[in-house]
């Protein structure tokens, strides 16, 4: 196992820009990831978690986006690399599975095809060759009737085996990286469950580094070995799943648990978090959870708290933990 | 799916036999006896008679209309008034002549209108687009005629490089594909195809710009694919629409050649029509819009069925 | 040619939006439209010649109809004919003017009845629904089935030459594709939930029709019309270049261009205006009216 992380970033910031307004997206952000290794990515709308997801394979609308800060993806310094030479790593070393599968692949192909199209552009094997593997995948997917299934159109499919085609497409080539976006957000609970095992246990027999973005606290328990959680652009806690889902430190973070139906809560209020996320077009003064925050002070409005480290492997950005070491 | 393509033709036939009739009634708007319409002035009376009865214009409508049918299916579509003789056959070649016009000219406006329309559509928003745009615009609101005109200006009385008029050197009506028919092709196609272009033009600009705001788009990205394999992808989206479009602007072509062939003096169906016209020759008023609108009919439906046959999202249940 | 698009209808009715507070959403489509530069430009350029036709008998400084042979076929900028002289001697100021009342005439009157007997048709399928829906809507789809330019020319070929007899066989081609618009539009609002609402409350048809559904149907009809004058200008004039519209010596741009084809030799210049002057109405009406649909276009 090599040495080097597989994604390194230090002060990731990432903005769009159009005629009215700029929005900053990701406001410097810090990430590790070694090989192997399933880091999960926690956030409402509009806490920049996809942003950042996209950003690791610079695939934002080129366009309008704006990146800065330093960024290492399996030994490539992607800030550096030309437009021209990202198509090369994208599917190859770094692979991607979308939220919607319905919207994500294209509806005039069959699924097949769509798999053998990303194993021939980057392997160059032949096509009937590349059949060959798209069946095998498909079988390592756990499609059924994976021979008929080749030749179906995506609207022929049900949600989760949408969803497994397209995991078959974005592993097809080996990738060292999986970043995945939301991936069982749009499925059934009980397929969404088959879903997270088999991305589980992909991960486990490929090796493959995975970062997986989601809402949903539950998922992040079941497949992560860390736990990053974002609000309004900013990292505001990393650490295990374990010791965070035991002991959250971050206000929000203890909001979001809180939040979170459990069993044996019936009967119970539901603790809510008040207020909504800020607007990400108009720069922000200090702490961005502040406003929302039980425990808010004047010195939180002052200044973005810095990172601090309660425990090893654990990050926080919150003055009032900050106080507490 | 061949259900679905014998249903089909089964639905055109209705449409097909309701048009027939729309041309049957044509004859009856002309003002005056629906006889004097049929034969030339001085035709002898037992040769009028002769008329009347095969038509059956003395009885009921619905009977008039059955037994013209019977001759339309039986491929008599009438004497033509003014040359004296079945309008048949000379419809025939004059459709050969059209159809070459409306080809080029369509193939040349499908070209035209796919380059800006694809153009257009990848730059949405920057002055490349509007501009396009803008000349698409343009292209259909050009009188065609007047273009033709134009560019007889330009070329012909002005630089002396193409002919003004004809479909080739001397009196023959035979066509061939050599550079003695061809300088008479140019112009007319070229004045053919600009409505055709700008509509295309703006059809695409559409659709590619649709189908590039669409998230597999993102994934095609994503998954390493270079713009050529995007583009496969974006023109695999676009073409079931487009070939529709596409047929639909043939078939308009057909029909609607008379102006430029008018102008041109290109001797199809068009040109054929104005004689007709002029002439007050209605039964080859009648038998040209017959044919050309059954044209037209058969035409959408091969769309239809090529649409259906490309596109994976239509049902075919 | 020219082709009155088939699925017109479909993306019209997706304009017909669910109902807000009208100032709100007439301003916004206010707003828009002066932000567009390209369609006030045009606007502008309308009303200009609207303007100049009306004002014809004022404005044009010789009579349409009479010509002096001596000066046939004179120059632009020839000694007191600013535009030159037809093949008649005729003034070409004079004639494109006057050309244009019977053009414009010819042009916008088979759209706006087709848009009053088409609209209502439309309107009573789509609301209607059921039997009295498929036979209007089966009869309009044999209709569709003809090119517009074939179905125009046989139509005049057949009832002859003349103004009425144009306006007339273009209203003809009109009112299909109009009804066909209507009707979409008027079955997308029909089973949008206010109208639903209403009539569960009771409503008289008649009255439900006047306060909900026509204010949201004639919005993009009306629009959809307006692209349709360009071409109608195009046909009209154009039959009238084949001889089935205006008849000489009255001016019509259509015809003008038809009788100055022989003067394409020696001044091919004046030969072309009227064809120059229809090609600039048209084209201002198509940008007025895309401008129209993009400022209707709440969601654009």
């Amino acid at each position: 196992m090599s040495r080097q992380p597989l994604i390194r970033a230090r002060g990731l910031h990432v903005s769009f820009v159009s005629r009215d307004a700029t929005i900053a997206a990701v406001n410097g952000i810090d990430l590790d990831l070694n090989e192997g290794q399933v880091l999960c990515v926690l956030g409402e709308s509009g806490s920049g978690k996809s942003v950042t997801l996209r950003a690791l394979m610079r695939l934002n609308p080129k366009a309008k986006t704006v990146m800065r800060g330093e960024l290492n993806v399996a030994g490539h310094d992607m800030m550096a690399l030309p437009e021209s030479k990202l198509p090369a790593l994208r599917g190859k070393v770094v692979s991607m599975i979308f939220q919607e599968p319905m919207t994500a692949l294209d509806p005039v192909f069959p699924i097949g095809r769509q798999i053998v199209e990303t194993i021939v552009r980057h392997d160059g094997v032949s096509k009937a060759d590349a059949r060959q593997r798209a069946l095998d995948l498909l079988d390592l997917v756990q499609i059924p009737s994976a021979k008929m299934r080749l030749n179906a159109y995506p609207h022929e499919l049900s949600g989760g085996l949408r969803q497994r085609a397209m995991i078959a497409m974005a592993i097809s080539c080996r990738p060292r990286l999986l970043l995945a976006d939301e991936p069982t957000t749009a499925l059934d609970a009980t397929v969404q469950i088959q879903v997270l095992l088999l991305l589980r246990q992909l991960q486990e027999e490929l090796g493959m580094g995975v970062v997986f973005v989601t809402h949903d606290l539950g998922v992040a328990g079941e497949i992560a070995d860390r736990v990053a959680v974002m609000y309004a652009g900013r990292i505001v806690e990393q650490g295990s799943v374990s010791s965070l889902l035991a002991r959250p430190l971050h206000p929000y973070t203890q909001g979001l648990l809180g939040a979170t139906v459990q069993p044996g809560s019936r009967g119970a209020r539901l603790t809510t978090i008040p207020g909504a996320p800020p607007d990400l077009r108009r720069p922000m003064q200090g702490c961005a959870f502040a406003p929302r925050c039980p425990q808010a002070e004047e010195s939180c409005r002052a200044a973005v708290p810095e990172f601090c480290h309660p425990a090893p492997g654990r990050t926080v950005r919150c003055i009032k933990v900050m106080e507490t070491l | 799916m061949l259900s679905y393509i014998a249903r089909r033709i089964l639905y055109m036939i209705p449409i097909a036999l309701a048009v027939s009739l729309v041309c049957f009634l044509l004859i009856h708007l002309a003002p005056g006896d629906p006889i004097a319409a049929m034969v030339p002035p001085d035709t002898p009376p037992d040769v009028v008679a002769q008329v009347r009865s095969d038509y059956g214009l003395d009885r009921s409508l619905p009977v008039q209309f059955e037994l013209w049918l019977e001759h339309v299916v039986h491929g008599d579509l009438g004497m033509s008034i003014t040359r004296g003789r079945p309008i048949l056959p000379d419809l025939i070649v004059a459709s050969g002549n059209t159809l070459i016009l409306a080809v080029t000219g369509g193939i040349l406006g499908f070209v035209l209108g796919c380059v800006f329309g694809g153009i257009a559509g990848v730059c949405r928003g920057t002055w490349i687009d509007r501009v396009l745009l803008g000349a698409a615009v343009a292209g259909v609101s050009i009188p065609h005629y007047w273009l033709g005109m134009v560019l007889v200006i330009i070329f012909s009385v002005g630089m002396h490089l193409l002919p003004a008029m004809g479909a080739g050197p001397g009196t023959s009506s035979v066509w061939a594909w050599d550079w003695a028919h061809i300088q008479f092709l140019i112009l007319p196609a070229l004045t053919l195809c600009v409505i055709p272009a700008g509509l295309v033009t703006r059809t695409v600009r559409g659709l590619v710009s649709d189908i590039m705001s669409q998230d597999y788009i993102t994934t095609l990205r994503g998954k390493g694919l270079r713009w050529d394999g995007i583009a496969r992808h974006v023109f695999l989206n676009a073409a079931p629409t487009v070939i529709a479009v596409m047929g639909l602007q043939l078939a308009n072509l057909m029909g609607g050649s008379i102006l430029v062939e008018t102008v041109f003096a290109w001797p199809g169906t068009g040109s054929m029509l104005n004689d007709a016209i002029f002439q007050r020759d209605f039964p080859t008023l009648q038998a040209a819009t017959l044919v050309l609108a059954l044209f037209f009919v058969v035409l959408n439906l091969a769309v239809d069925l090529v649409q259906t046959a490309i596109d994976p999202r239509i049902s075919r249940s | 040619m020219t082709a009155i698009p088939k699925d017109a209808g479909v993306s019209v009715a997706a304009d017909a939006q669910a109902w807000e507070p009208e100032n709100s959403y007439w301003r916004g489509v206010g707003r828009r439209l002066l932000r567009d530069r390209t369609t006030l430009v045009c606007s502008a350029v309308l009303l200009a010649i609207l303007v100049i036709i009306v004002l014809a008998p004022w404005i044009a400084p010789y009579e349409p109809n009479v010509g002096r042979a001596i000066i046939r076929l004179k120059p632009i900028g020839f000694a007191g004919h600013v535009l030159g002289t037809d093949e008649l001697g005729r003034d070409m100021l004079t004639r494109l003017i006057y050309g244009g009342r019977y053009s414009w005439l010819i042009g916008i009157s088979p759209v706006l009845m087709a848009f009053a007997i088409g609209g209502i048709l439309g309107i009573v399928a789509g609301f209607a629904g059921g039997k009295v829906n498929m036979a209007i809507m089966r009869v309009t789809d044999v209709f569709y089935a003809f090119p517009s330019v074939l179905l125009a020319v046989s139509v005049s070929g057949m009832i002859g030459a003349g103004i009425l007899n144009v306006i007339l066989s273009l209203t003809f081609v009109f009112i299909p594709p109009i009804i066909r618009v209507a009707e979409s539009v008027t079955t997308g609002v029909r089973n949008l939930e206010y109208v639903q609402a209403a009539r569960s409350t009771g409503a008289s048809p008649l009255s439900i029709i006047f306060t909900h559904v026509l204010p949201n149907v004639l919005g993009p009809v009306f629009v959809y019309a307006t692209g349709l004058v360009g071409l109608s200008m195009i046909v009209a004039s154009g039959l009238s270049f084949l001889g089935l519209g205006v008849k000489p010596p009255d001016p019509e741009w259509g015809l003008m261009l038809s009788s100055l084809r022989t003067a394409i030799y020696n001044q091919p210049l004046i030969a072309t205006l009227p064809g120059a002057c229809i090609f600039v109405t048209s084209m201002c009406f198509n940008f007025v009216s895309d401008g129209l649909r993009t400022a209707m276009d709440v969601r654009a």
